[in-house]
């Protein structure tokens, strides 16, 4: 018997939870690595809500997991040219916050 | 002896258990990631946070993608964040003021955003079905199905978005060469 695991909000719960962390951090935070593992938790976060959603859902069996795995295929994508970005941006400026990629303000 | 169903004292089974473990191994991990000023940790604890977020894909029933999520996020995307960081780190940055200006109205609109999800979630009627224990492992087959059914598209599109991502970052990443930054200079 399960009194939790065995419905679907508390994963949709835990998703939001994690969503909300992850946007927070990317408002947050000064260093542009750590703006790009905020993303990682927010496209992390709606994973799990697919997933969850997936195998909760019975006319969404497998289609869960299929979103989810195109997503992870994505964000391998997104962190490559995210961090190439951060890494050429670190070779002119030498500092990796984003509050200090100011040239096109002055 | 065989274990009892619902654990005495406390009446949630054991894959309750096993969820909140998950969950609270989770949530604590992300708010390591967010809040810790030195970013190498922020990097370990993202680790930290994907594989336990495996375990509970594995909870789900969905074991292709736990595998995955430890091939793809943790043995390469965290590898590639690690070493952006070791490339990135220099000796004034990482310490002092981790944080914008604007992080009073950054957590305020988190905990907007996390109140709005869970009113939502709680409120909507999501038609679904109820386990006794944890949802039953479908196999990769319904997986299958989906991704090479309906989502043939989509399936394509990624493989070539992931060529343009790899040719990309290459062409960002690579040092100019000498003499076409002299030539850019003159």
């Amino acid at each position: 018997m399960s009194q939790i695991a065995g419905h679907l909000e508390p994963y949709l719960v835990l998703s939001g939870m994690l969503f909300a962390i992850g946007s927070f951090g990317f408002l947050a935070r000064r260093n542009a690595i750590s703006m790009l593992m905020s993303i990682e938790l927010m496209l992390n976060a709606v994973n799990l809500a697919a997933l969850a959603l997936g195998a909760f859902i019975p006319s969404l069996a497998g289609q869960g997991a299929a979103f989810a795995l195109l997503i992870i295929a994505v964000a391998a994508a997104e962190a490559t040219v995210g961090l190439a970005i951060v890494i050429a941006i670190f070779r002119n400026r030498k500092t990796p916050l984003v509050d200090e990629y100011d040239t096109m303000r002055q | 002896m065989p274990l009892p169903d619902v654990i005495p004292f406390i009446g949630l089974g054991w894959s309750d258990v096993l969820f909140l473990m998950l969950s609270g191994v989770v949530l604590a991990a992300a708010f390591a990631v967010v809040f810790s000023r030195d970013i190498i940790k922020s990097g370990l604890f993202l680790i930290l946070t994907l594989g336990a977020l495996a375990g509970i894909y594995v909870m789900l029933g969905a074991a292709i993608v736990a595998g995955a999520q430890v091939l793809v996020y943790i043995g390469a995307i965290s590898v590639l964040i690690l070493f952006a960081i070791m490339l990135t780190q220099t000796k004034v940055a990482p310490m002092k003021l981790a944080f914008q200006t604007q992080v009073a109205p950054a957590a305020l609109a988190a905990v907007l955003l996390a109140v709005l999800f869970g009113l939502a979630f709680g409120s909507t009627n999501w038609g679904s079905t109820v386990f006794t224990d944890t949802p039953a492992a479908t196999g990769t087959a319904p997986v299958a199905a989906a991704l090479f059914g309906p989502y043939l598209l989509a399936f394509e599109i990624a493989s070539v978005l992931i060529l343009a991502a790899v040719i990309g970052g290459l062409y960002l990443a690579m040092e100019p060469k000498a003499d076409e930054v002299s030539e850019e200079l003159q």
